[in-house]
């Protein structure tokens, strides 16, 4: 019994962990139609930037990651003006051409600018400690991340589905033209919902950096899974992101302790069967 | 002017006999992509080592050859070395860090009379396969062999081993289970992870359970290194006093600032670190910290391509610049010589090389660096892999 709990604990937070990461695609790809292959990129961004004020001009975690955030959102801007504004509504194969050609070219700058070696994001004190829960101790930082990711996926579905902003995106992402007829200025909500899934990628990528450290390659590394989480849980849907994370960490997670020796098997064949059955994700709406 | 460029073109045609002036080096490594600063130490290994001994043997001038291979990939490995030894002419082959990339270009050396001198691949196999490889760097079996004899007289008797699962590890796994049975201690269960691995809580929880007093691990450096050893700690296992056993490659210098406090005072065997106090090293450290630039990213595979200069450098001598790849690893068979990680020799048989391994601590320096500090010596191991392959 003790051992299952320990599972769940484990599986809850490398969900929660995959969700704070993941779910800025899923808004770039199921609301804005962008299969934005870069998201990794921007992510690894966050992290350079959080782990240069945390580890070298000795700021605070929580400054850091505000600066990660912030810092990021600047850097994507002029990147979302010249290049990604020209593929809104491109074809697939254009847009997944252009965003992979932005990971290269950010994994190269990021490779001359700091390095090739780790990069660690010092956390403060009382994320360090172990935490008993009394059958197991687990890291603070753990329980640190799953309350981000509760925040984010509240704050997140509040926005979309609750504000005067949420409503305006929706009408754009539905019918473009409908809605700039009727005085929705488009641009200027696609940028602001760039910015967003930008931020929160960056977000990610600080917190989830204990699991996934911040190199230059974390980029790729990590693309499949991120983009796995998204199919799963269908683009664009929050309980969906939410739903695919908990389900795919918990199978991995317990596959993990039972089989090791089986690597990815069942973490795939999860993908495979949630798949078939629904095509379009847990939550995926109909077009 | 006409028979001049006819005895030239003679000469080229006959592979560069005797006054041969310029005598390149083809060097394999990963010079760009996630392996790019394994790489670098390569190059700077290289650099330093010619930066203190010249770049001519005799009358000869060395010249090095580059050739980049991101990640592990035989097929291109064989490519890019019968490239270098067609086209580019060169009378040595060096460098490979991965096995799989030195297996692939052993089947040329043979036919194209050119001696390989492996300066990282450390499965024990490669030497086997052609009598023109000699290593300069380590084996798996190597460093894995000693760490078994320190957790067994430490006091601790029942291991748990967790491997990441690719050769080196299954290599790893194989080295400390039968080092640590003949000294009479148990592993009580061997474990493969997935390469992929990000979260290794549940790992942990599997170790928790196996009830051992001590984990051996063996996975390659880089972000898995890092998580692995933070779920350790994080976990819990650390404060219930299980100990941690593993070869040096987990705390290669270069990821020392990112693992940083959380590795402090784990137990690691290797043949090298970079503050390993003598002269030689000295020496060493600095004209290779001139070449990398950085000093916080030169790490092992550099002193593998030091001495493995000195290896070309020697063979170069044997044969008066002549291209007799026999004649050239004949001479260096039974060479001995003080490399900065201690005293070292080429052994006849294997033509794979000796060395001390060292057991280190990852210790804190007063300027608030980590780095491994050594405290006991094996002195002059061979390879135990190739006789239990036997």
């Amino acid at each position: 019994m003790q051992t299952v709990f320990s599972i769940g604990v484990d599986a809850l937070a490398y969900g929660m962990v995959l969700f704070v990461i993941s779910i800025g695609l899923s808004v770039t790809m199921g609301l804005m139609r962008v299969v934005n292959l870069a998201h990794g990129a921007f992510a690894m961004i966050g992290g350079y930037i959080a782990s240069y004020a945390a580890r070298d001009l000795g700021l605070g975690y929580a400054v850091a990651v505000m600066l990660a955030v912030v810092g990021t959102i600047l850097i994507a801007i002029p990147v979302e003006r010249l290049l990604y504004r020209r593929i809104y509504g491109q074809p697939e194969l254009t847009q997944v051409l252009m965003t992979i050609g932005i990971t290269f070219c950010i994994i190269g700058i990021a490779n001359y600018v700091f390095g090739p070696t780790l990069k660690t994001i010092p956390t403060p004190e009382a994320l360090r400690e172990p935490v008993s829960l009394g059958f197991r101790t687990v890291s603070a930082h753990r329980l640190f991340v799953i309350g981000c990711g509760l925040a984010v996926a509240l704050g997140l579905w509040y926005f979309i589905e609750r504000t005067a902003f949420g409503v305006k995106l929706r009408a754009s992402v539905d019918n473009a033209a409908m809605a700039a007829a009727l005085g929705v200025k488009t641009q200027v909500v696609y940028a602001v919902s760039f910015a967003v899934a930008v931020g929160l990628a960056a977000f990610g990528g600080v917190v989830g950096a204990e699991l996934l450290p911040i190199e230059p390659y974390y980029a790729l590394r990590y693309m499949v899974t991120f983009l796995v989480v998204v199919s799963v849980g269908g683009a664009g849907s929050i309980p969906g992101a939410l739903a695919a994370c908990l389900l795919l960490g918990g199978i991995d997670t317990t596959g993990r302790y039972l089989m090791p020796e089986f690597g990815e098997f069942f973490f795939y064949l999860a993908v495979i069967a949630i798949v078939w059955l629904f095509p379009r994700g847990l939550a995926g709406r109909a077009k | 002017m006409k028979t001049f460029t006819i005895a030239a073109l003679a000469a080229a045609l006959l592979g560069g006999v005797a006054h041969a002036d310029t005598i390149k080096v083809g060097v394999v490594g990963p010079f760009s992509g996630p392996f790019a600063l394994q790489g670098k130490n390569f190059k700077a290994g290289i650099d330093a080592y010619m930066a203190l001994n010249g770049n001519t043997v005799g009358d000869d001038t060395i010249e090095i050859i580059y050739r980049d291979i991101p990640t592990a990939d035989p097929a291109q490995s064989k490519a890019l070395s019968q490239e270098l030894v067609v086209k580019e002419g060169v009378q040595y082959l060096a460098g490979f860090y991965f096995t799989p990339d030195a297996m692939a270009a052993t089947p040329l050396l043979e036919q194209a009379n050119v001696p390989m001198v492996v300066m990282n691949a450390a499965t024990s196999a490669i030497v086997t396969k052609s009598p023109y490889v000699v290593r300069t760097s380590f084996t798996t079996w190597q460093t894995s062999t000693p760490i078994a004899k320190v957790a067994f007289d430490g006091g601790t008797k029942k291991v748990i081993s967790v491997v990441s699962d690719y050769g080196p590890g299954v290599d790893a796994e194989a080295a400390f289970k039968a080092g640590f049975e003949k000294a009479g201690g148990a592993v009580v269960e061997a474990i493969r992870m997935p390469l992929q691995t990000n979260d290794f809580s549940p790992i942990m929880q599997r170790i928790k359970d196996s009830g051992a007093e001590g984990v051996f691990a063996f996975l390659p450096s880089g972000p898995t290194t890092l998580g692995f050893v933070k779920a350790f700690n994080e976990n819990g296992l650390k404060d219930a006093g299980v100990k941690f056993f593993a070869p040096g490659d987990l705390t290669q210098e270069s990821d020392l600032p990112a693992l940083g406090e959380s590795a402090l005072g784990l137990q690691t065997t290797f043949h090298y670190a970079v503050s390993h106090g003598s002269a030689e090293n000295k020496k060493f450290v600095e004209a290779a910290v001139k070449a990398i630039g950085n000093p916080a990213e030169l790490s092992f595979p550099s002193v593998g391509a030091y001495d493995g200069m000195h290896v070309i450098y020697k063979m170069i001598e044997a044969t008066g610049g002549e291209q007799d790849a026999a004649k050239a690893v004949e001479a260096v068979k039974g060479l001995s010589w003080e490399s900065p990680r201690g005293p070292v020799t080429i052994d006849p048989e294997s033509r794979h090389i000796t060395q001390n391994i060292y057991l280190r601590e990852v210790a804190k320096a007063e300027d608030g660096t980590y780095y491994n500090k050594e405290i006991q010596t094996f002195e002059k191991q061979g390879d135990p892999g190739l006789a239990a392959a036997k």
